[in-house]
């Protein structure tokens, strides 16, 4: 009996053993990419966003040739706004570039003759010095050619890092390279390009005409367009991404910046699995994941019912105000499951269904006898009154501030009608008035006091700076409240 | 006795000829200044110059190669000019139809633009120099805290495709020297004494100037990111290299004192 017992430990222990061992090979393997073999030499297809290349499946390492193009053009920002972007491969962002791990990368660097400056590229894929840029800095009208092996699986941004750099990238020189795992991603029905960018140009957002580069509001990080794509419009309308429903969409998204992190979110879907900053490490059930600039994100999600979702940056004023905003239209038969749609409309009544009136809030008060206070005690708390509420604006000694807020030192309009100035108070004020020969236009709020304390801040304002001296009574004030 | 008569002879018409081809030159009054963006960040001292008012134009720099057939297309030697030179040109002496005689000569090489200016006995400016006299506007010697002057600069920089415009269609500049920005880059003698290796940020640590350069970048200061990309774009060139829209102009030395 007992021998059969320490048999089983024995069992169990090697079993335990042996699943160690299993671990360890694997991560020997992936320590490995830099022997991967390479058999064969392809040529890299290149396409501009929001298409990616065909997934490389379960091909082996090849060598992959990439001959891609700086060109230096004028493109649209938005409507009746023009801009000069600088491309990888004529797109902002440049060409989707797509690798396997092992993959040796040859890669020829172009820069069109009619450009006017040097450029390079930093590609986050690289292992090696400045990421490929020391060695692909080339003049107009030449091209460099390097290699680099892909050692690590991921979604890597690549930009241009030739001086001043932050200029180079806020003008659009960013762009995507993936490099899949051995075997390739698994398989999914729709894949897209997106990448987020910031621009700075020296009108503001919507100013019409050719804009040029405004480097003292990209170094304020103060953005006039936030874009999918890079310009207003690229994935809305016609331009949105589709699918169909029951389809798993995975969206290689990347943020070039140069400035922003974008919180990338898409309105009523929730993502199923993100590979956060476009790494190994996946996490489920996300409804906004955050890429920093120089960064990417992974994100699949399967649509099940129909509709247009947008695609925003989260940082919601730069999706309605400066374009961080996409559209992906999914069709197909509805799923009253997931999502009904409307399904009733009704009248809401907080009290209950029964038939309500307005409350009347106009109740005329009784006039109720209220005991005036002293003269000098009006002022004193008038002023307490005073300096907490209208000091503001009006300041301490009444005399306000030039074309934004009237003075009260000496006011003609305050002395010309008291029960005016009474309501202005209670009520509020907008519009033009002319006070002491100036014009001012501007906004008072309604004041939340008590009728006494009206009194008492009235009477203190009336008593200072050269006024009438009015005592302002308590009964005047709910006369005012009243008369309307 | 008859090659010496040859010898003058040749000489004389040499002569002529470069005084015919001379174009007009200005003289720059020399002082020390401290360069943008230079190898140290202590002043330079120029002396005293002559600068052509103009770069060289197609039609200058046909009337060259005309004298100098090893500068024809066909002929020049290949470690002195890559593919791309004179790549425009009808044939060896002859323009395209849309090039203008009086646009600035482009796709030329240092070699070919140091041989020119050597011909007509000038020489290629030293950066320093360049950039000495490229800094004043209309009025100033030293415009470079200007705003306006340094987005025009910039707003050069940023836009492709700006070539065969012909010269003197810039300003006019304080020493009475046109097209310095806004037409053409240009070639220096010097032009590869910063080293800029591409990589800019790794710059800042192989060259401490560069990084007081770079360092100087703030809002106030678009002029040195004008310079930084002058200076980008001639560390992204090599001798023998021919740009679309790189351009020269030649200097002499003022032998007076």
């Amino acid at each position: 009996m007992n021998l059969l017992k320490s048999l089983w430990i024995l069992i169990l222990v090697s079993l335990l053993l042996t699943n160690c061992k299993n671990k360890e090979s694997n991560e020997l393997a992936i320590l490995d990419t830099a022997n991967i073999y390479i058999k064969g030499t392809m040529d890299a297809e290149l396409t501009s966003p929001p298409f990616v290349p065909a997934p490389v499946g379960n091909r082996t390492a090849k060598k992959l040739l990439v001959n891609m193009e700086i060109l230096e053009k004028e493109g649209t920002m938005t409507d009746g706004v023009q801009y000069v972007y600088w491309t990888f491969g004529g797109s902002v962002p440049g060409s989707f570039i797509r690798t396997r791990v092992g993959d040796l990368v040859e890669f020829t660097l172009s820069n069109h003759p009619d450009n006017k400056l040097p450029h390079n590229i930093d590609l986050h894929a690289v292992t090696g010095s400045g990421g490929g840029a020391t060695s692909s800095f080339v003049a107009p009208g030449h091209n460099k050619t390097f290699s680099f092996k892909t050692l690590n699986p991921g979604l890597y941004v690549y930009h241009c890092a030739t001086a001043p750099v932050g200029m180079h990238i806020a003008n659009g020189m960013y762009g995507l390279i993936l490099v899949e795992p051995e075997g390739g991603l698994p398989k999914v029905d729709k894949e897209y390009y997106i990448m987020q960018g910031d621009f700075y140009t020296k009108g503001e957002n919507g100013e019409k005409g050719l804009q040029p580069f405004d480097m003292t509001k990209a170094i304020k990080e103060d953005a006039d367009y936030v874009v999918f794509n890079g310009k207003v419009g690229a994935l809305t309308g016609d331009n949105a991404i589709t699918a169909n429903v029951g389809e798993t969409v995975r969206l290689f998204v990347g943020n070039g910046g140069p400035n922003l992190t974008s919180s990338f979110h898409v309105i009523g879907e929730i993502f199923d699995k993100v590979n956060i900053e476009g790494g190994d490490m996946i996490n489920t059930n996300v409804q906004t994941t955050s890429i920093p600039s120089g960064g990417a994100a992974i994100v699949e999600f399967k649509v099940e019912v129909p509709g247009t979702f947008i695609l925003v940056d989260h940082a919601i004023f730069r999706a309605f105000n400066k374009g961080a905003l996409g559209m992906l239209k999914v069709i197909g038969k509805e799923n009253k499951n997931i999502y009904s749609g409307v399904k009733q409309e009704g009248i809401y009544h907080p009290e209950g269904g029964t038939i309500q009136t307005m409350p009347v809030d106009k109740k005329v008060e009784v006039a109720a006898l209220v005991q005036e206070k002293p003269l000098a005690q009006k002022i004193a708390d008038g002023k307490q009154v005073y300096m907490t509420t209208c000091f503001a604006c009006h300041q301490e000694k009444g005399q306000g501030i030039p074309n934004a807020f009237p003075p009260l030192y000496k006011s003609d309009y305050l002395n010309a009608d008291v029960k005016r100035a009474i309501g202005i108070v209670l009520n509020g004020k907008t519009g033009e008035i002319t006070v002491n020969g100036n014009k001012y236009n501007s906004v008072m709020t309604k004041q939340t006091l008590t009728d006494v304390e009206v009194a008492d801040v009235m009477t203190y304002v009336y008593n200072s700076w050269g006024n009438n001296k009015t005592n302002v009574s308590v009964n005047t004030v709910k006369e005012v409240k009243n008369s309307h | 006795m008859k090659t010496i008569l040859r010898l003058v002879i040749f000489t004389i018409f040499a002569y002529a000829t470069a005084i015919n081809c001379q174009s007009k030159m200005v003289k720059i009054k020399g002082k020390a200044y401290i360069p943008l963006y230079g190898r140290d960040s202590m002043k330079v001292s120029i002396n005293d110059f002559f600068m052509d008012v103009y770069p060289v134009t197609n039609k200058e720099f046909l009337a060259f190669v005309k004298k100098y057939p090893k500068w024809q297309k066909s002929n020049a030697i290949k470690l002195f000019v890559d593919e791309s030179y004179l790549r425009d040109w009808k044939s060896d002496t002859l323009l395209n139809s849309n090039q203008k005689l009086n646009s600035p000569i482009t796709n030329i090489s240092w070699f070919a633009a140091k041989s020119y200016c050597e011909c007509l006995g000038k020489r290629l400016p030293t950066v320093d120099e360049w950039e000495y006299v490229a800094m004043a506007d209309e009025k100033m010697a030293d415009a470079r805290i200007q705003k306006n002057y340094n987005a025009f600069i910039l707003s050069w920089y940023e836009k492709p495709k700006s070539f065969n415009q012909t010269i003197g269609s810039t300003f006019k500049n304080y020493w009475n020297v046109y097209d310095l920005h806004g037409l053409v880059w240009e070639w220096t003698s010097d032009f590869n004494s910063v080293l800029i290796s591409g990589e800019s940020r790794k710059d800042v640590d192989t060259d401490n100037n560069l990084f007081c350069g770079s360092a100087a970048i703030n809002a106030t200061d678009l002029m040195n990111y004008a310079a930084f990309m002058r200076y980008a774009i001639r560390g992204s060139l090599k001798a023998k290299y021919t740009m679309k829209n790189l351009g020269f102009r030649c200097v002499k030395d003022d032998k007076t004192n």
